[in-house]
């Protein structure tokens, strides 16, 4: 696949491969997505903003500069902004490739880092010495202010051009708790969920602070994705219940939002509201007990984006996928185009108990 | 729902304790906070109960307000550049974790002193039509998802942008000003027609004359005697909120059958 490189969130000439459950694959244009939600069907995506959530400054013990990318936070609690974990890069920019970027310098539980308007403590290193907790000084007001006026959108060396932080907002975008785009959800703008009511296709949302998708680190790589914090309101929960009753779909838009309902589920089947913190990984041994269906970016092969499709669909038919997005050059990474995968497993799992659908 | 509930008829203590439960738990921003009838919308909320992030590009005042009331939560931003609308939202979502009303008050005069058409700077003409459209609009914007997200919780949403009689009518030397609320009129009403599907109400409301540093900047030798005080607009726009918001319209009309007044 190639990279996408202009960030378009909706070009018109956007592709979807669909693959059903039987396997069957289909390439269509995108923008006829909303064709393929069925009355009946419930079609839920992540509404989290994107955090500026790269943080130039400089290490104080060194006086080396670092880039600080925020990766992760426990709670979307409205006063827990003061502890985040996050990744140190060395000097450069974005147009180097991560893989190539200097270093940072060695650090330590205490060392004070300076970015921007903010200053922080390194609280203690993760399980990578380029993971870290830090924690940054001041009231959550000041902290956001410092995050809103100095951070930027943490930025892809297969763009040429600097993203700014509209490029990273999907039109439904609310809570700013994400660290990359939920970019599953760039595929839907009002105008989709006004074609969705027409057809009696419901829609809700939850937040699921979506981590970082890749730093250039094999190793670091292999530890994501990191605990991501998720709310689930009311009206999906509830909805959720309803649909699933009425034999309706569960069409997730967008690896998070599978993560975050397969979470709260993973007791008894049952998705109720309120938060939760996403632990687990997706992958092809997990069973789905909530999404039928998943609208997703194209995702290279070894990622723990592409991991989770594996729950979604076997390896043999995972590979015709990657065959055919190959020869269509189908485009890759956020500004990309997606693909519509029904799990195979729909129709097999237990029948829903009565009780769910309260 | 049989007694029809005049909200501005008695004044009684129990009254102002209805009122003040409507705007329980409500998440309101507003532009504009520091001054004229955005400091008395400020006020006015906080005292109904709600939770308020307001807008303002001095800091001084903006520090001055949020010291008021500790629901409050002060933004310094100019609604006016583009760059400023995700910082602002992103701070006014990260005090209040989400919205259920925005109130675009910020407003710019044009000129001033007032000026023909024929003798206004292209330069007045864009800051004007910057902060009276464009500003509620981007903002708007950014801040839909979350409007949307309430209104999917069953509590409603609400943009009131402030609007004037300078929209309708076509006063000499209020070119600028006049033309940029006509437009934000008009932009209320399409975004009304579009959105209410999606539970969110969209109103434009004239507050009349009032006595504001604003209205002395455009008419220095008014009679200040005879113009309303913000704090009474805000008094009728909240009323006006309340009445949109679905739950909290059914609650006082609950309220208001069982304590007929
Ligand atoms: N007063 C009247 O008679 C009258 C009549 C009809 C309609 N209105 C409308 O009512 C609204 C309030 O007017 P007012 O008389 O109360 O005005 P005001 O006293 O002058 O207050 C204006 C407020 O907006 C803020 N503001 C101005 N430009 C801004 C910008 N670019 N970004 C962020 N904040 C900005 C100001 O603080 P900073 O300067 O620190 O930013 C101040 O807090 C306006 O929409 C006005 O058009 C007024």
């Amino acid at each position: 696949m190639i990279a996408a490189s202009v960030p378009l969130q909706r070009p018109p000439d956007a592709k979807l491969l669909v693959a059903d459950r039987s396997g069957r694959v289909r390439h269509m244009e995108r923008s006829t997505l909303v064709g393929l939600f069925e009355a009946g069907d419930l079609v839920i995506a992540n509404d989290a903003a994107t955090l500026p959530a790269s943080l130039v400054g400089r290490h104080l013990p060194s006086g080396h500069v670092i880039e600080a990318r925020l990766a992760g936070r426990n709670s979307l609690a409205l006063d827990q902004v003061k502890i985040f974990s996050a990744v140190l890069f060395g000097a450069g920019d974005f147009h180097l490739r991560t893989e190539d970027r200097q270093l940072p310098p060695q650090v330590q539980a205490g060392d004070r880092v300076a970015l921007g308007s903010l200053h922080a403590t390194v609280a203690s290193l993760l399980d990578h010495p380029r993971l870290v907790a830090l924690e940054f000084d001041g009231s959550p007001r000041e902290i956001w202010e410092g995050l809103a006026r100095h951070g930027q959108p943490i930025q892809y060396s297969h763009l040429p051009e600097r993203l700014a932080i509209w490029d990273t907002w999907t039109p439904i975008a609310g809570p700013p708790v994400a660290f990359e785009p939920p970019s599953a959800s760039f595929v839907l703008d009002w105008n989709a969920l006004a074609s969705m009511r027409a057809r009696r296709v419901r829609f809700a949302t939850i937040t699921h602070a979506a981590g970082i998708s890749s730093t250039g680190d094999a190793e670091l790589d292999a530890l994501l994705p990191l605990d991501e914090p998720y709310r689930i309101p009311a009206s999906t929960a509830t909805a959720i219940g309803t649909v699933r009753a009425q034999g309706g779909r569960i069409v997730a838009i967008g690896t998070t939002v599978v993560r975050a309902l397969e979470h709260a589920a993973r007791v008894d089947g049952i998705v109720r509201a309120g938060e939760g913190l996403a632990t687990q990984r997706i992958g092809a041994s997990s069973e789905l007990r909530i999404v039928d269906a998943i609208v997703s970016g194209t995702h290279e092969r070894g990622n723990s984006h592409y991991e989770l499709l594996r729950a979604f669909a076997d390896d043999e038919t995972l590979g015709r996928i990657d065959q055919e997005l190959n020869a269509h050059a189908y485009r890759t990474h956020e500004f990309g185009d997606s693909v519509f995968l029904e799990s195979a497993h729909r129709g097999s799992r237990a029948v829903v108990p009565r009780s769910a659908a309260a | 729902m049989t007694t029809t509930h005049d909200s501005d008829t008695s004044r009684s203590p129990q009254t102002r304790h209805r009122a003040r439960d409507a705007f329980d738990g409500t998440r309101v921003a507003i532009t504009g906070g520091t001054s004229g009838l955005g400091l008395a919308l400020v006020r006015e909320l906080l005292g109904r109960g709600a939770t308020v992030a307001f807008v303002a590009r001095t800091r001084d005042a903006v520090e001055r307000v949020a010291a008021e009331d500790a629901n409050s939560h002060g933004v310094v931003g100019d609604v006016s550049r583009k760059e400023d609308t995700h910082p602002i939202a992103m701070q006014i979502l990260g005090a209040l974790g989400g919205l259920d009303v925005l109130i675009n008050g910020a407003s710019d005069l044009g000129p001033t002193p007032l000026a023909l058409l024929a003798d206004t700077e292209c330069e007045d003409f864009e800051r004007a039509l910057a902060t009276n459209v464009l500003g509620p609009f981007r903002l708007t914007k950014a801040l839909l998802g979350s409007l949307a997200s309430s209104a999917r919780e069953g509590s409603g949403a609400v943009v009131l942008n402030v609007s004037s009689d300078a929209a309708v009518s076509a006063y000499s030397r209020w070119g600028a000003y006049g033309v940029s609320k006509a437009a934000l009129h008009h932009m209320s009403r399409i975004w009304h027609e579009e959105i209410a599907a999606e539970g969110i109400a969209v109103l434009s409301l004239d507050p009349e004359d009032m006595d504001t540093p604003m209205h002395a900047a455009a008419v220095p030798d008014a009679d200040r005697s005879l113009l309303k005080r913000p704090e009474v607009a805000a008094r009728e726009f909240a009323d006006a909120i309340a009445a949109a918001l679905p739950v909290r319209a059914a609650a006082s009309e609950l309220m208001a059958t069982e304590f007929p007044g």
